[in-house]
């Protein structure tokens, strides 16, 4: 179904591989809950830019802040295109 | 012909495991090759050869820990004839680690594989050497740059005090739960050999009940035991002072937006990279504090690597070094930071960045830390902390305005340098950091 949640899931996990799976849930925080700092923060929209052809410009980061946000962001883009 | 030794990689390192060889016995090596990846409570390290040479023999197998200091391999002239030799055992178990510094296999310790006489630092490790009429060219050095430090030679001189034991015997009879006291050495010197611990196992097994066996420490643990070494020692022996200032990046996080502004997000820069350059820069002016403290003394470094703390998701901490970070534009400095944090995360740090860091830089920033007031890695002489850049009510030209604030701390050792020139230094630092465009 969510194909969407499947990219920004494996761009994470990409990054992240020691992020247990089971806290990578829609609602969960990359910096405060998943403990990503900001060099993976920029190497996890770097990934999803490689996977998705999206280059999220730096201001838009706020609205990437847990799981569901990069989803609900990256379903937007690509439904408008 | 030379020994290739268990390098020091790290101030509180006292052995390292063997984990891989990336050579084989025949091969040409080149200075600055990687030959071997060691394994230390910290971190798993690839570690460079420092000269060009053959490899005669490996003398160490994989999978096992040895002292600082322990010849690991040997290395002949190019052109000369090699004598094919088999490789070194490779035990089909992790070995218990010997607890000293064993001698036997080490003819000039680290400093001696490239050829130089050991180098000493300080009367302090002379004249006790010479006390305890120790010669120092069989000491490993395991200070910066392979030196030998007092305490370098007080380990020697421990050892001395015991039976000579080879290193496979050592390991043998540890297996066998046999007292090494009790055996009658047949080696040079009367040396205790592999061969004199089975003879002896026999009649050990049927009197010695066998030792229970110690489970060995995980990974974690064992980085946690290397970071409490080295805090602790921190806390102990260096009187630490601190500053902090606050400093405005309003203009240069602006500045630094514009510049990121339709660049992709792999050639973005993070703002912890303008830190890290002020800092490097910063340095270039004030040597005091660019170095490191051995032996009641200050050893300046002679390039400006900094440290850069980064903490593992799973459990502790690591600050390997940027070699020459002054000398980095922004864009090749993100590269190595982002490198260097790639490799920290899947433990593939060379040797030389995790030794030599010569300050440490910390930024708790995006945890949502305001203030870092940090402990210093020994034996470095200080440590720079960022907080989170903040909006805060700021006074500019009279009035109050919203700005975007950073605090800036450092911790430094009060042994080599006194608040004054530390306070000049964070001045420097926040000149540089706000005007980045001379970055």
């Amino acid at each position: 179904m969510n194909t969407t949640l499947s990219i920004v899931v494996a761009a994470i996990q990409s990054i992240a591989p020691e992020v247990d799976e089971s806290d990578l849930v829609p609602g969960a925080r990359l910096q405060e809950d998943l403990d990503l700092d900001s060099m993976d923060f920029l190497d996890v929209i770097t990934e999803l830019a490689i996977r998705t052809g999206v280059e999220i410009p730096e201001r838009d980061y706020p609205q990437l802040a847990t799981v569901q946000g990069c989803v609900d962001y990256l379903a937007g883009l690509t439904a408008t295109v | 012909m030379a020994d290739f030794c268990m390098p020091s990689l790290g101030a509180e390192m006292t052995d390292g495991k063997l984990v891989e060889w990336l050579v084989h016995p025949g091969d040409t090596v080149k200075r600055g090759d990687i030959i071997a990846v060691v394994e230390t409570d910290k971190a798993a390290l690839e570690v460079e050869v420092w000269q060009d040479g053959v490899v005669e023999e490996l003398l160490v197998g994989e999978g096992l820990k040895v002292p600082v200091g322990t010849a690991l391999a040997r290395l002949g002239e190019v052109g000369a004839v090699v004598v094919p030799t088999p490789t070194a055992p490779t035990p089909a178990a992790p070995e218990p680690v010997a607890p000293e510094p064993v001698l036997d296999r080490q003819p000039a310790g680290v400093a001696a594989a490239d050829g130089h006489p050991p180098h000493v630092r300080g009367p302090i490790a002379r004249h006790r050497a010479d006390e305890l009429g120790l010669d120092l060219s069989r000491v490993p050095g395991t200070g910066p740059g392979g030196v030998i430090t007092r305490h370098d030679v007080e380990a020697a001189a421990q050892v001395r005090a015991r039976p000579r034991v080879s290193p496979y015997a050592r390991r043998r009879a540890a297996e066998r739960g046999i007292d090494l006291a009790a055996l009658a050495g047949t080696g040079p010197g009367g040396a205790v050999l592999a061969v004199d611990v089975p003879m002896a196992a026999a009649a050990a097994a049927a009197v010695s009940p066998p030792t229970p066996p110690v489970p060995a420490p995980t990974p974690a643990e064992a980085m946690r035991a290397a970071i409490a070494r080295a805090m602790a020692r921190s806390k102990r022996e260096i009187p630490h002072y601190y500053l902090g200032t606050q400093v405005d990046l309003t203009d240069t996080l602006a500045w630094l937006d514009a510049r990121n502004g339709d660049r992709p997000p792999a050639e973005r820069v993070l703002p912890a990279v303008l830190e890290l350059k002020a800092v490097a820069l910063a340095l270039r002016g004030h040597p005091d504090l660019n170095g490191f403290w051995v032996d009641d003394a200050f050893v300046p470094a002679t390039s400006i690597d900094i440290g850069v703390a980064i903490a593992l998701r799973t459990g502790g901490l690591v600050a390997p070094a940027i070699h020459a970070t002054d000398t980095l534009d922004l864009d090749a400095l993100m590269s190595a930071l982002r490198d260097l944090v790639r490799r920290c995360r899947s433990s593939r740090i060379r040797a030389s960045e995790a030794t030599g860091a010569t300050l440490t830089v910390t930024n708790l920033g995006d945890l949502g830390v305001e203030t870092v007031l940090g402990v210093i890695y020994p034996p470095q002489v200080a440590l720079v902390g960022f907080g989170r850049a903040v909006p805060r009510p700021w006074v500019v030209d009279g009035a109050v305005v919203p700005r975007t604030v950073v605090d800036l701390t450092l911790a430094a050792d009060h042994r080599q340098t006194d608040g004054h020139l530390g306070a000049r230094f964070l001045g420097r630092v926040a000149e540089l950091l706000r005007t980045p465009e001379d970055l």
